[in-house]
């Protein structure tokens, strides 16, 4: 019953904003890091296993119920770059804005009281998800396709990269998608201080620079 | 075939205009700013119409503008520098490559950006009006009602007298059709009464407006339009 939802949530045409964000593929493109879909499959497996592991883990701990609070300050600190606590906390207040109006809770009401700046995204996303009827493993899920959808859709925009190249990108890191969102499902389940905190200090850093480029085509 | 003009907000989209976590930032009782958008392609004078419109109508409303920039900060830079409103009632938005996706299937920076100016300006009394416009598209690159109550779509002469019959949804759906820059039409061999004639064809009674905005008063026919809607906005809002 609750699948149909999932993919919905998960619809890059899901209209909370990501489509203005690359998740640090542009800085990439522009240094020369992501050049075809061979390091475009580099870029997504090690954005996966870092940031998308740590955004499954908030993500499925918000839809298990764990206090989203906490989850944001625990967002927050595994999160070291200013410049990606804005976007992840700008994109958070757009997902809700279309959270809230596609699946209404008082949950999610709450959480924007509480965070009118926003709150972080992964940890929105799991709450909407749960706003949806969804389980902590789907919210994981979510999260880490996100982590890879995004610098995807970006690439192929950044290097006119052949789109069913880039969607088969994305089909071959299907397993390990599974893998990082069971991951981050199995972590949130031992409580909020379990949480993956993967870092990616290139992602980091890179995402700093790109945050004061004058001409730019996406917002991070 | 005439299509009967639209009625003046058929929809009002407050769910969209509900910000997330506060209440809208309301002016005199109710009344939330009617936001107007401004498409059509680069280069047609979307924004040298907005600093035309901001120098005729600040005096009498109060006013804030969202630029969608497609890669750079200029629209927003250059109004900024041109002074035609205080920085902080211009906030531009970044649009990932694709300014149709932040007008039209995707509005959530956008409705954010509004948002953001209205609840600025709360203190300071609120907002009347609020200007979007968008980074500049093809002529299918139209506005979602739940960002805008109106939408102005602005071709210019020089790229072309054929535009208008091609039509498409800026063309025969926007509230008002502004054909900029008629000073050039000599120049480049455009023929405005064929234009006049094919708008028509395309658009029924709906309004067009020639315009020459870098021309002293340019903009005066646009900023008559704009006053009036804000008047029908003003009424059907009271009216409710
Ligand atoms: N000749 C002439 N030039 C104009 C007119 N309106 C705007 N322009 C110029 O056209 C260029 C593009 O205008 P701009 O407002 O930036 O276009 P936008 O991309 O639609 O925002 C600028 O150099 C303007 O000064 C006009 O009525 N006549
Ligand atoms: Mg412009």
């Amino acid at each position: 019953m609750t699948t149909a939802a999932l993919l919905v949530l998960a619809d890059g045409r899901f209209p909370a904003g990501t489509h203005a964000h690359s998740g640090g593929a542009e800085a990439a493109v522009r240094a020369g890091r992501i050049v075809d879909s061979a390091t475009l499959a580099d870029f997504c497996r090690g954005r996966l296993h870092t940031s998308g592991l740590v955004a499954s883990g908030l993500a499925a701990a918000a839809a298990g119920g764990h206090n989203p609070r906490d989850l944001d300050e625990a967002a927050d600190a595994r999160t070291p770059s200013p410049a990606l606590r804005r976007t992840s906390r700008k994109l958070g207040r757009q997902l809700m804005r279309a959270g809230r109006a596609v699946w209404p809770s008082a949950a999610l009401d709450d959480l924007a009281q509480a965070c009118p700046g926003g709150a972080h995204e992964p940890v929105v996303l799991g709450l909407l998800a749960l706003s949806a009827g969804l389980s902590p493993l789907d919210a994981a899920h979510a999260a880490a396709y996100e982590s890879v959808s995004v610098p995807t859709t970006a690439a192929v925009r950044l290097l006119g990269l052949d789109p069913f190249e880039a969607s088969a990108v994305l089909a071959r890191l299907a397993p390990s998608i599974n893998k990082i969102a069971e991951g981050g499902t199995q972590a949130a389940r031992s409580g909020i201080d379990a949480l993956p905190a993967a870092a990616a200090p290139l992602l980091e850093i890179t995402a700093e620079d790109h945050a004061t480029w004058p001409v730019r085509l996406f917002a991070s | 075939m005439h299509l009967d003009p639209p009625a003046p907000f058929p929809h009002r989209h407050t769910h969209s205009a509900q910000p997330a976590g506060a209440e809208p930032a309301l002016r005199n009782g109710g009344l939330r700013a009617l936001r107007v958008g401004l498409g059509g392609p680069v280069g047609s004078g979307k924004t040298a119409t907005v600093a035309a419109l901001c120098r005729a109508l600040r005096e009498e409303f109060s006013l804030a503008v969202v630029t969608n920039d497609i890669y750079t900060r200029e629209d927003a830079a250059f109004l900024l520098r041109a002074a035609v409103l205080p920085p902080e009632r211009i906030a531009a938005v970044e649009t990932g490559a694709c300014p149709h996706t932040a007008i039209r299937d995707d509005i959530s920076a956008n409705l954010e950006a509004v948002e953001d100016l209205e609840h600025a300006a709360a203190s300071s009394g609120g907002l009347d009006l609020i200007l979007v416009e968008s980074g500049g598209d093809n002529l299918t690159a139209t506005f979602s009602k739940g960002l805008v109550d109106a939408q102005i779509f602005v071709i210019d002469v020089a790229a072309g007298d054929d535009i208008p019959r091609k039509g498409g949804p800026g063309i025969t759906t926007a509230d008002l059709l502004v054909v900029n820059k008629t000073d050039l039409a000599p120049h480049v061999g455009s023929d405005l009464a064929a234009m006049a004639r094919d708008a028509e064809a395309q658009r029924g009674s709906r309004p067009v407006a020639f315009t020459s905005i870098k021309a002293e008063d340019g903009v005066s026919p646009i900023a008559d339009w704009t006053r009036a809607r804000l008047a029908a906005w003003k009424q059907e809002t009271v009216a409710l």
